[in-house]
């Protein structure tokens, strides 16, 4: 049980690299946090430097009440979930869970007690005389996990444990893994890219770009007031339409956007009518693409030339082309003119260049 | 592979069977002349069936020895030859994957250095440096002894050099989950580092026992006593006669006996040696 605290945590490497900017995260006993972030956020970075198996360059890492700055990895209390699940090849199932206990000196009856309450919960009974090698990668995913649960830490850090498995059982694997963490109650720091097992898993969300942090905050507080326009563009799939208010058409439809230099628009947030939105906007559109979902329709349109959109993040939308979801399977078809209208609440407000939010 | 229909495939085994009889028969010769009376052969009338001294010369080769040139038993030759193979093959693999481990996972000043000058011993093989090691072997009393016999052959860069490309294949994880599983550098290797190389050093283990065995120039040089000489020394010496007939059968014997501990050595491992080889367990 213990409280994670990062007080302005910096990483530069030898070669002046800055790999994390100052970052402040503080995560309560028994949360789920998840770090998320494109490629290259530093993300990854941070769980390590939290585990112990990177330097701290700057600032301070508490876990527990402890700065642990100067800790070895095996005395801060954490266990790690690896990508690639890293179990000693050799080592049959029961005795990879049983490795760490063992090299802390613990009498081989509560090493037993442990491991098997681990395997009972997690399935893997049958299997603890096999080698990882026989295992499937769910399986070994589920080692893995046992291999951090018998050690009882005071935190869990998991290092995109579910991207090597298949869509299907990553599904399922996210939900275990949630299910487990609520019921053993310990505070975890989940590292992934994608945002959708971020929204599904975190009580805290903490979107990274660049080593710094963009926004931390419960996920649904995140998705319907992001920041930044790279929050809003992060998170959310297909991700915001984000377009720039020039002396155009847009601007003088949005009321009270003083100070505004981007609109963004959630794709549900449009509705396909002849109607207009008091103060909203309403958008003319070149339907040039069509995909269907099943339950959703996503209708790809382009707007006029002079309404170009900007895309400074990666992951954005191509200049000028908008996304409108549509309930169901209908829709229009490709090559039609329709007219797209979002309300004003709807409407997201940020500065020109991106880096805030103007209202509400 | 295709299988062949009729003549084709009889003309390949054929062939296959031309190949074994040419590799094979020197040593049905040799075999065969083991067992024959010394007389015979020195007449040049040598026939190619079995003769009936078997036991016979097997007994003196192994525990009496020739009664001119060299009066060693030959099975006390093949205890020093399998003391001093055993002493290179564990003594190289002990060396060089203690200094793969450190090149691999340690930074300490230059690293690089010492590895490249690992690398560039490669080209000095005993033969080329056989003065130096002479006189330091000489100087720090070693000459006949086990000691001297296999510490100049120890020291190992290929050894090192293949021990150090399994390491980087090792991925860093596995020390990463080692360290969070509290174990330090001493364990990591012991218990994760080892048991991963088990097929590698089985292969290397073949491989330098056989090099190790086959010694000649090193033991002939520092060795003098009788009871020191390796079979490989040993052999030759029996041969060169001043004023006797060279004894063909116990010669022959002991070429024989000499195959023997390296044949062994290979099947007994064959398994992990091929396994080294072609697969890396990970």
């Amino acid at each position: 049980m213990a409280n994670v605290t990062l007080r302005s945590v910096r990483k530069t490497y030898p070669g002046g690299f800055e790999a994390i900017k100052g970052v402040d995260v503080d995560v309560g006993d028994g949360q789920f946090c998840v770090l998320v972030g494109p490629s290259g956020c530093g993300k990854s970075t941070l769980l390590r430097m939290v585990a112990g198996l990177e330097t701290i360059t700057g600032g301070e890492i508490d876990i527990g009440g402890r700065v642990v700055n100067q800790i070895e990895p095996a005395d801060r209390d954490i266990a790690m979930v690896f990508q690639n699940y890293a179990l000693y090849p050799h080592m049959s199932v029961y005795n990879n869970m049983a490795y760490g206990l063992r090299n802390r000196g613990m009498a081989e009856a509560e090493i037993k007690t442990r491991v098997e309450e681990a395997a009972r919960v997690l399935e893997l009974s049958p299997m603890l005389e096999r080698k990882p090698r026989q295992l499937s990668g769910g399986q070994r995913q589920r080692v893995a996990m046992g291999r951090a649960i018998v050690r009882q830490p005071k935190v869990f850090l998991f290092d995109e444990p579910l991207s090597n498995l298949d869509a299907k059982l990553r599904i399922a694997m996210r939900v275990e893994i949630r299910k487990l963490q609520r019921r053993l109650n310990t505070t975890s720091i989940y590292v992934t890219h994608d945002q959708l097992e971020a929204m599904t898993l975190a009580d805290i969300l903490v979107v990274m770009n660049g080593g710094q942090v963009e926004q931390i905050g419960n996920p649904l507080d995140i998705y319907q007031k992001p920041a930044t326009t790279f929050v809003a563009s992060f998170i959310g799939a297909p991700p915001m339409n984000l377009m720039p208010l020039r002396s155009d058409e847009l601007t003088s439809q949005i009321a009270g956007a003083d100070g505004a230099g981007i609109v963004g628009i959630r794709p549900e947030d449009f509705v396909i009518t002849a109607e207009t939105a008091a103060g909203g906007v309403a958008l003319g559109l070149t339907v040039e693409a069509i995909e269907h979902v099943g339950a959703e329709t996503f209708v790809y349109g382009s707007r006029q030339r002079e309404e170009r959109g900007v895309a400074a993040n990666p992951g954005e939308l191509p200049p000028g082309e908008v996304i409108v979801r549509v309930p169901g399977a209908t829709g229009p078809a490709v090559g039609e003119r329709i007219r797209a209208v979002a309300p004003r609440d709807k409407l997201h407000l940020f500065t020109a260049d991106g880096r805030k939010r103007v209202s509400p | 592979m295709v299988e062949e229909e009729g003549f084709q495939r009889y003309l390949a085994h054929i062939i296959l069977w031309i190949g074994i009889a040419i590799v094979a028969f020197p040593v049905y010769l040799a075999l065969v002349a083991s067992t024959q009376d010394n007389a015979v052969i020195a007449n040049g009338q040598m026939s190619l069936l079995p003769g009936g001294h078997f036991l016979e010369t097997y007994y003196q080769t192994l525990f009496v020895g020739t009664s001119g040139s060299t009066r060693e038993p030959v099975l006390n030759m093949m205890l020093n030859s399998l003391i001093m193979a055993l002493l290179i093959a564990v003594g190289k693999i002990a060396i060089s994957i203690i200094s793969a481990y450190a090149i691999v996972y340690f930074r300490f000043p230059f690293r690089m250095a010492i590895f490249w000058i690992i690398f560039i011993t490669l080209m000095l093989p005993v033969e080329v440096r056989i003065y130096p090691t002479y006189k330091i072997v000489a100087d720090l009393h070693l000459l006949d002894s086990y000691a001297g016999l296999s510490l100049p052959l120890i020291a190992s860069a290929t050894a090192t050099l293949l021990f150090r490309q399994f390491f980087m294949t090792v991925p860093d994880e596995l020390l990463e989950a080692s360290r969070i599983d509290g174990a330090g550098p001493f364990r990591f290797f012991w218990d994760t580092l080892l048991p991963l190389s088990r097929t590698n050093m089985a292969a290397l283990f073949v491989i330098l026992f056989i090099l190790g065995w086959n010694q000649y120039l090193w033991p002939l040089l520092i060795t003098t006593r009788d009871d020191m000489q390796t079979i490989q020394v040993g052999i030759r010496k029996m041969i060169t006669t001043t004023d006797a007939l060279t004894e063909w059968p116990v010669v022959m014997a002991t070429a024989l006996l000499a195959m023997l501990p390296p044949v062994f050595v290979v099947v007994v491992m064959q398994k992990l040696f091929v396994r080294g080889l072609v697969e890396t367990e990970k």
